[in-house]
């Protein structure tokens, strides 16, 4: 360790669990905390790695939620059927346990508070945790950049962070627009079904005002999207994506 | 944990079991050999001769490794395995890396 760290290099080391937050029935947040922790960039995310009895290891990655604050690290994990990770992590991880991770990592998915360029955020399902990330990041900015959220998700409650993502939009001047694309909530008026051209003309930036776009979800979401930002005119080095598979 | 083995089915987390994840994936393994960020840096196909940032490269996690291809005619860019002291790297898809060394 002693010659990585003069190097440079990063590798593995051991965190603490110090809480776990439901954030929906299927989503919970853990508090880690990881022992001299230099702080994270909005958009990182950490790969952890999880060790059987019978010695057989596995790692996934997972962004990071919060916004650097000592060595606090808050990663929100989407139960997934059939994932024994991510089953693993919401249903069985408790506070005192210890998790390998590897982290910060990630140099192109990242927001910079020095940035003043509006800011576009577009969330599929469980790609909104490094997107809350940022959009945490750059509340906490003296004079925050416009942004503006689009978040898909299938159905009401599989919004993470939904409560938050209100008092954002009241508070922060943060615009949310959601797309459910298999069932609205009762009384919903917006667009149906997926996020399309004309929902982002809508509830996005055009390109004149010079945003930076984020995209994060599922592959095929993400690909969608980027598609759709670059045929409405949005430089392909503006928009910056990050696949979850 | 249990004794159970993990098979990493499903969008579990991102990675490793053959879904196609990008770029962005490959920071963890390759900050355990190089000292800087490399996903923000550009590469260009040694196939095709596209350029952009390794970020962007599709990936895919089957064990013992990833490999990662040019988004654009599918060409092996990198493979990675990283074993339990060293890791190997053949980057002979990539023609060429360029990476920021200024402020």
């Amino acid at each position: 360790m002693a010659g990585t760290a003069v190097l440079g290099r990063l590798t593995w080391r051991v965190a603490d669990v110090v809480s776990a937050v439901a954030e929906t029935a299927s989503a919970r947040t853990l508090v880690l905390d990881v022992p001299g922790w230099a702080g994270h960039q909005p958009g990182q995310h950490v790969d952890l790695r999880l060790t059987a009895a019978d010695g057989y290891s596995t790692q996934r990655s997972f962004s990071i939620a919060n916004a650097a604050a000592g060595s606090r690290v808050e990663l929100t994990v989407q139960r997934v059927a059939g994932g024994e990770v991510s089953t693993y992590l919401v249903d069985e991880v408790r506070a005192g346990d210890q998790i390998e991770l590897r982290g910060p990592v990630g140099g192109y998915f990242v927001w910079r508070p020095e940035w003043t360029d509006p800011v576009l955020l577009l969330a599929g399902g469980s790609g909104i945790v490094p997107l809350m990330a940022i959009a945490r990041a750059r509340a906490a900015a003296p004079a925050p950049v416009p942004a503006r959220l689009v978040y898909s998700v299938r159905r009401a409650e599989d919004v993470i962070y939904a409560a938050e993502a209100r008092r954002r939009a009241a508070e922060d001047g943060l615009a949310v627009t959601y797309a459910y694309t298999r069932a609205a909530p009762p009384g919903w008026t917006g667009r149906p079904g997926r996020v399309d051209a004309a929902l982002l003309a809508e509830a996005g930036w055009p390109p004149a005002a010079g945003p930076l776009c984020y995209v994060c979800g599922p592959t095929a979401f993400v690909e969608a999207m980027a598609d759709l930002l670059v045929a409405a005119g949005h430089a392909p080095t503006r928009v910056r994506t990050e696949r979850f598979g | 944990m249990t004794g159970t083995e993990l098979d990493g089915a499903g969008l579990d987390g991102a990675g490793l079991d053959g879904t196609e994840l990008d770029g962005n994936a490959l920071a963890g393994p390759l900050r355990e050999v190089f000292a800087v960020e490399l996903t923000a840096a550009r590469g260009t196909c040694a196939g095709c001769g596209r350029s952009g940032p390794l970020a962007e490269a599709r990936v895919y996690a089957r064990a013992p490794g990833l490999v990662a291809r040019c988004p654009g005619c599918a060409a092996v860019l990198l493979r990675l395995v990283a074993g339990p002291d060293r890791t190997w790297l053949d980057l002979r898809g990539l023609a060429v890396i360029e990476v920021p060394t200024g402020r």
